[in-house]
């Protein structure tokens, strides 16, 4: 056996994240010679999440996987908040069915979970390879036929499954991509702040192992693009900030994420719920916007481009969601290389069937449905004007002084009519029916 | 906090080479510096003797921020080298 027979495998998989390792376990189950590489000391080393995940899409593409899975808590409130200047309106919604087996979401702190993930990978027989960095793809003939790894490191591969992440710099080396645009991005940075259990579960009115999801939008980002986030986990609170970069990048007077992180925290309706809390940890992540106008070509011969390096992620104005999506390309890429393997064929024509496959699915109908979502996002009314009216007529409606009250219909007409009727709201409304 | 604290409660594995080679002759002629405050650990500064942008490559969070706002492409951006930058604990 040559040195180049031994250093082959039939798939190589870039990316220990929820991508990969969807695609690593389903390969590694049907018996498939597959590598995970990973530049992070471990599996979920350069992971971050804001975070909560949707468990309904991930038992029906991995079923019976996710018992043990170390997760945090399962979300029972989820809450809305519109900030305005020195004030804020929030919404609610709790429901019995978040109180239900099998649960519908729960918060997630990927280091853990991604490692247990790799553990999983590792028990059906595939085989992750932590503190090696892909970077670039073996191009014979057209065609990729592995990854190189520094100077001297290579592992070919029949396919190579590009899972690096949102900068996907391997689909971009293999020529899948443009450049990627600053409109199509946003940056989050987050705090994980330790706090103990019954803290959490009292300041969120939750019992022992539920928990809160609350986004925020409005007058924290500063006119922005963007918002900020809450998720209760087990004995932390992440606690974060989304920002457009495009939008970041255009804004004067200047400001820096931190700063903004900072003043949204020091808002009294923040500051009361991580108060006494330890800060353990800081992070950051780009985040795909973009959705389907910004994909890249998802596969070539020999290699399919999945999870956040597909761009595959979606914001939904009051939902936010990617991992569901990660795993679900994952899966969806397996299974197309196993019919590719079936015929000995893994040309872009035979791994054509990983598009189908997602065209068929929620992840590429959804970003369809949603795809004048960011578009309308770029409005900055929905971050200036709409929060700092509702929050008005609430304060109006709310406030008792030693002066006669109109009626509640007359504050509500009047204050309607005199903010929400005139040509931009009008226009805002038609362009929701976009959305 | 500032950002520098928050910077030091994470664990990084320090490597001896830089992951992000900058081209000073693009900065030099660029007036946006986006890179100064698009960074959300503000790891960006403009030396002030050299006059040369700087980037402290050993707090990175490899969230490539930067990248994508640097249009103007004077960023050789990569990830942190195999085992070392950021060991995220939490995630």
């Amino acid at each position: 056996m040559t040195e180049a027979d031994e250093e082959k495998v039939e798939v190589v998989v870039v990316g220990a994240g929820l991508a990969g390792l969807s695609a690593a376990y389903v390969l590694a189950q049907a018996g498939v010679d597959t590598v995970v590489v990973e530049r992070g000391d471990y599996p979920g080393a350069k992971n971050v999440t804001g975070g909560r995940i949707y468990m309904h899409p991930l038992r029906h593409y991995l079923p019976d996987l996710w018992d043990d899975a170390p997760l945090e808590r399962h979300v029972t409130r989820e809450t809305i908040t519109m900030m305005a200047e020195g004030a804020s309106t929030a919404i609610t919604l709790d429901n019995d069915k978040f109180r239900e087996e099998p649960y519908h979401s729960y918060t997630i702190l990927r280091s853990n979970f991604d490692r247990w993930f790799g553990d999983k990978v590792a028990e059906a027989g595939g085989f992750v390879l932590p503190k090696y960095r892909a970077d670039d793809v073996l191009v014979e003939d057209g065609r990729v036929v592995g990854i190189v790894m520094g100077e001297e490191d290579e592992i070919r591969a029949d396919v190579v499954v590009a899972a690096d992440g949102v900068l996907s710099l391997i689909a971009e080396k293999a020529g899948l991509r443009q450049a990627q645009q600053p409109k199509h991005f946003a940056v989050s940075a987050k705090e994980v702040i330790e706090l103990p259990a019954k803290s959490i579960e009292e300041r969120f009115n939750l019992g022992p192992g539920e928990g809160a999801a609350q986004l925020y939008f409005g007058t924290l980002t500063k006119g922005m693009l963007g918002g900020g986030f809450i998720y209760t986990n087990q004995d932390s609170i992440s606690l974060g900030l989304v920002v457009g970069i495009e939008s970041l990048m255009e804004r004067e007077p200047k400001i820096e994420v931190h700063e903004i992180l900072e003043d949204f925290k020091a808002r009294p309706e923040i500051r009361n719920l991580v108060a006494d809390g330890e800060i353990v940890e800081y992070s950051a992540h780009a985040i795909p916007e973009g959705g389907i106008n910004a994909m890249p070509k998802l596969y070539s011969d020999g290699i399919v481009v999945i999870g956040e390096a597909a761009g595959l992620g979606l914001n939904m104005l009051i939902t936010v969601r990617g991992m569901e999506f990660a795993v679900a390309s994952g899966v969806m890429a397996a299974e197309a290389i196993l019919k590719a393997r079936e015929k000995g064929d893994y040309s872009a024509d035979s791994l054509a069937h990983y598009e189908e496959l997602l065209k068929d699915s929620f992840a590429l109908q959804d970003l369809e449905t949603f795809r004048h979502v960011l578009g309308f996002m770029e409005n900055p009314r929905l971050f200036n004007f709409y929060p700092q009216a509702v929050c008005d007529i609430f304060t109006e409606l709310m406030w008792i002084d030693e002066k006669p009250k109109p009626k509640i219909s007359t504050t509500v007409i009047r204050e309607g009519v005199g903010k929400f009727l005139n040509w931009s709201t009008i226009k805002d409304g038609l362009g929701m029916l976009r959305i | 906090m500032n950002v520098e604290t928050k910077l030091g409660l994470d664990v990084f594995k320090i490597d001896k080479d830089a992951h992000i080679i900058i081209d000073q002759e693009i900065c030099r002629s660029c007036e946006d510096k986006f890179c100064l405050y698009v960074c959300p650990g503000k790891l960006y500064s403009v030396n002030r003797e050299t006059e040369e942008m700087e980037v402290e490559c050993s707090g990175c969070l490899e969230c490539g921020t930067c990248r994508i706002a640097c249009i103007h492409g004077a960023l050789d951006w990569n990830y942190a080298r195999g085992g070392f930058g950021i060991q995220y604990r939490f995630g």
